[in-house]
């Protein structure tokens, strides 16, 4: 029993989560490789663009929730979905058509492009806090768990228990039927080819007829179709607050990074590391060891690397690693 | 350019002379930040006290108190500084009925408060740091320091049986100076502390707090924090299955907490600086009839805080900031007659005629010299969504 109660602790405090969250850097991540191999520029307005279209969600669950609709067990934020969509994409090209067509027009440096969508990001988080508050916003309802702690405890027997969110599950599923859709999209359709195309070699691309201004659209409306997603699962899983959708920026660079920018695989293999690393490096080992460990032989320590505030560090130092030793990522993307 | 000046001299003189029986005074408050939902009712209390003593009209010869609120964010010390330099140089107040919460309140004394001389009474800042901080005699407060606190909340944790367990605490001043006093007294009992963690408020995830505080073990979790990362805390530690009993401080009490937590918070048991007797009665009374909601935190010390800056006042003859400092402790303490809630006017006509008053107030006033206030705790059990009194400290 021992090695499965060390199983169950560490799938109960650390898998679990760092699952969840990995599943919700990956959508990021994706939009993040997708916009920097089309429109080649490091968008720094995704955390608050992530933002802005969860809080569209918002508004439309609050709306259906009072117009006493309801989709139990499952949260009615799904239903709001694409009413957030619809207001996000309607921002990304009005953005677009506003800020970074005219950049395309002249030719500007990628640095330009970075530094514009630093300006987008400034006046995305100003709407945001606008209408939302800087404070915290619930709006999970449904049913909170699939099973609880005291659930799976009563039906095992074992000393450890284990409890899995319904939020956590939705968003693991989610997220892979996004990414199986999402790589239909790139490799079987017409307009997914043209992308590919376009991202591989412009000048071909146009070439052979692309319309460079259709991909550009598209790209921003997959962009703010996954953005929305993972920004909903995100504040389904642990609360809607600005502030911390702006610090999703980090982990999912990184972890764009680290896959290899331009790389969809690359996205979602490095948002995984990314976030197993987080949670791995900040966990305290004690419990499961003491599980494992013969008797006598317990660890005294907390078997912990670092401490729990040095979350984003270990984001930092793999952003920083990867850069000096091996600058294309995993997957061999492009080079920032 | 001549006429101008002239001009506003002559308005300037003579507005002088129109205010000079308006005595001014700070509420700073965090009217936003962490403590948001309590604040408005300290400072209703706290204007409640200074109403009284303007409607008295003995106060000083038939001068009224203008309250002037300042934001003091719970959080932000530069925010707070500026607030109160404004307080100070802009509205001309004598003394700060505040700040609240510890961090802001010793940055606010230490850079602004001490360089001007001003007095100030802090309702609800308990860090210990303050007892022992030099201050020229300028600060006081009516709660009592967490040092207190920690020892008796140490002591209801043993009374019940756990004599192992975990510790977490905002990562502030307020935070760690709860934790150092909680733990030095728990350990001196007898009691083991698995694994001490701070907390920061406002994120999104706990789970990694909570995991590490879970892998250390022990039979209950001790969470002093506020209704924002403490609630967040505990409902993660309930869910994760990771503890199933829950002690709290001060910080984390109010409505806000059990519509925030639920079903989780069932079985708590915490402490709170709380007042009993007839001056508490007698505020009751006194918030009731004034449309003041009574029964929020740190209501009772406000308005104490307030009714002794002003009785301060009285006795030193001027609402000058040397004159209410140098009196805070004469009127608050014995000899004296004793002075309840809604009975100010009583007590600015024996100081008037030179006697001498002994504060009681809401919550049974003492203060220990500058910066120290003895005071008394209750210990609460969360029941069926509420709190339940299990007895006074």
């Amino acid at each position: 029993m021992e090695p499965l109660n060390a199983l169950v602790s560490v799938t109960n405090f650390m898998l679990i989560p760092a699952l969840a969250y990995g599943s919700q850097l990956a959508l990021g991540a994706l939009g993040i490789t997708l916009i920097y191999s089309i429109l080649r520029f490091a968008h720094f307005a995704h955390g608050d663009t992530m933002a802005l279209g969860t809080a569209a969600v918002i508004g439309g669950t609050f709306f259906l929730q009072a117009q006493g609709v309801s989709i139990h067990p499952l949260p009615t934020a799904l239903l709001a979905l694409p009413f957030g969509m619809v207001v996000l994409i309607g921002y990304l090209l009005i953005t677009d058509r506003l800020v970074y067509r005219y950049y395309r027009k002249v030719k500007a440096k990628p640095m330009i492009f970075v530094m514009a969508s630093l300006g987008v990001m400034f006046v995305t988080n100003g709407i945001t806090r606008l209408f939302m508050g800087v404070g915290e916003t619930r709006f999970e309802d449904g049913e909170r768990f699939i099973f609880s702690v005291r659930d799976f405890r009563d039906v095992t027997g074992l000393a450890e228990g284990m409890a899995l969110r319904s939020s956590q599950a939705i968003t693991i599923l989610t997220a892979l039927i996004v990414m199986v859709v999402l790589f239909w999209f790139l490799n079987r359709t017409r307009s997914g080819k043209s992308m590919r195309a376009y991202s591989d070699n412009e000048d071909l691309a146009l070439l052979s007829g692309i319309n460079p201004e259709r991909v550009v659209i598209i790209t921003w409306v997959i962009t703010g179709m996954l953005l929305v997603t993972a920004g909903t699962l995100y504040g389904l899983d642990k609360g809607f607050r600005p502030f911390n959708y702006f610090q999703l920026l980090l982990p999912m660079f990184a972890a764009a990074i680290l896959g290899g920018l331009g790389s969809p695989v690359g996205a979602i293999v490095g948002a995984y590391i990314v976030a197993f690393a987080e949670m791995g490096i900040t966990y305290a080992w004690r419990r499961v060891f003491t599980y494992l460990m013969p008797e006598g032989l317990e660890p005294e320590s907390m078997m912990q690397l670092l401490p729990v505030d040095y979350k984003f560090a270990v984001t930092f130092a793999i952003l920083v690693i990867v850069l000096l030793f091996r600058p294309t990522g995993i997957f061999k993307g492009k080079v920032l | 350019m001549k006429k101008l000046l002239l001009a506003s001299t002559a308005l300037a003189l003579s507005a002088g002379v129109a205010f000079a029986d308006e005595v001014k005074m700070g509420v700073l408050l965090g009217y936003t930040g962490p403590i948001e939902s309590i604040t408005p009712f300290m400072a209703d209390s706290a204007e409640l006290a200074f109403k009284e003593i303007s409607d008295s009209g003995l106060f000083l010869g038939g001068s009224t108190i203008t309250p002037v609120r300042a934001d003091s964010t719970c959080v932000d010390s530069s925010a707070a500084q500026a607030a109160a330099e404004r307080l100070i140089s802009s509205d001309g107040i004598v003394a700060i009925m505040g700040a609240d919460c510890s961090g802001v309140t010793m940055a606010v004394l230490q850079n602004v408060a001490m360089s001007a001389g001003v007095p100030m009474i802090s309702p609800s800042a308990t860090s210990p740091a303050f007892t022992t901080t030099e201050s020229n005699g300028l600060f006081f407060r009516t709660s009592p320091s967490d040092a207190r606190q920690g020892e008796i909340l140490a002591g209801i944790v043993l009374e019940r049986g756990f004599d192992q367990v975990a510790l977490t605490y905002t990562n502030n001043d307020y935070g760690a100076g709860f934790a150092n006093a909680f733990e030095e007294s728990f350990l001196a009992s007898g009691g083991t502390i698995t694994s001490k963690v701070a907390h920061e408020e406002a994120k999104g995830d706990y789970s990694a707090e909570v995991g590490q505080l879970a892998s250390a073990g022990g039979d209950a979790l001790v969470i002093l924090g506020y209704v924002d990362g403490g609630g967040s805390m505990l409902r993660t530690a309930y869910e994760l299955g990771a503890f199933e009993s829950f002690f709290m401080g001060d910080g984390m009490y109010g409505d806000e907490l059990i519509a925030a937590v639920g079903e989780a918070l069932e079985g708590t048991i915490g402490t709170i600086p709380w007042a009993s007797g007839e001056g508490t009665d007698a505020f009751q009374e006194l918030a009731e009839a004034a449309g003041v909601n009574a029964s929020s935190s740190y209501t009772r010390e406000s308005y104490d805080a307030a009714a002794l800056l002003a009785l301060a006042a009285q006795a030193a003859g001027e609402a000058t900031p040397e004159g209410i400092a140098a009196n805070i402790l004469n009127v608050a303490n014995e000899p004296g007659e004793p002075i309840l809630p809604g009975e100010l006017a009583k007590g600015l006509q024996i100081l008037a005629d030179g006697g001498e008053i002994n504060y009681v107030g809401a919550t049974n006033v003492e203060l220990v010299g500058p910066g120290e206030a003895a005071g008394s705790y209750r210990e609460y059990v969360v029941e069926g969504g509420e709190y339940v009194t299990v007895q006074f400290h």
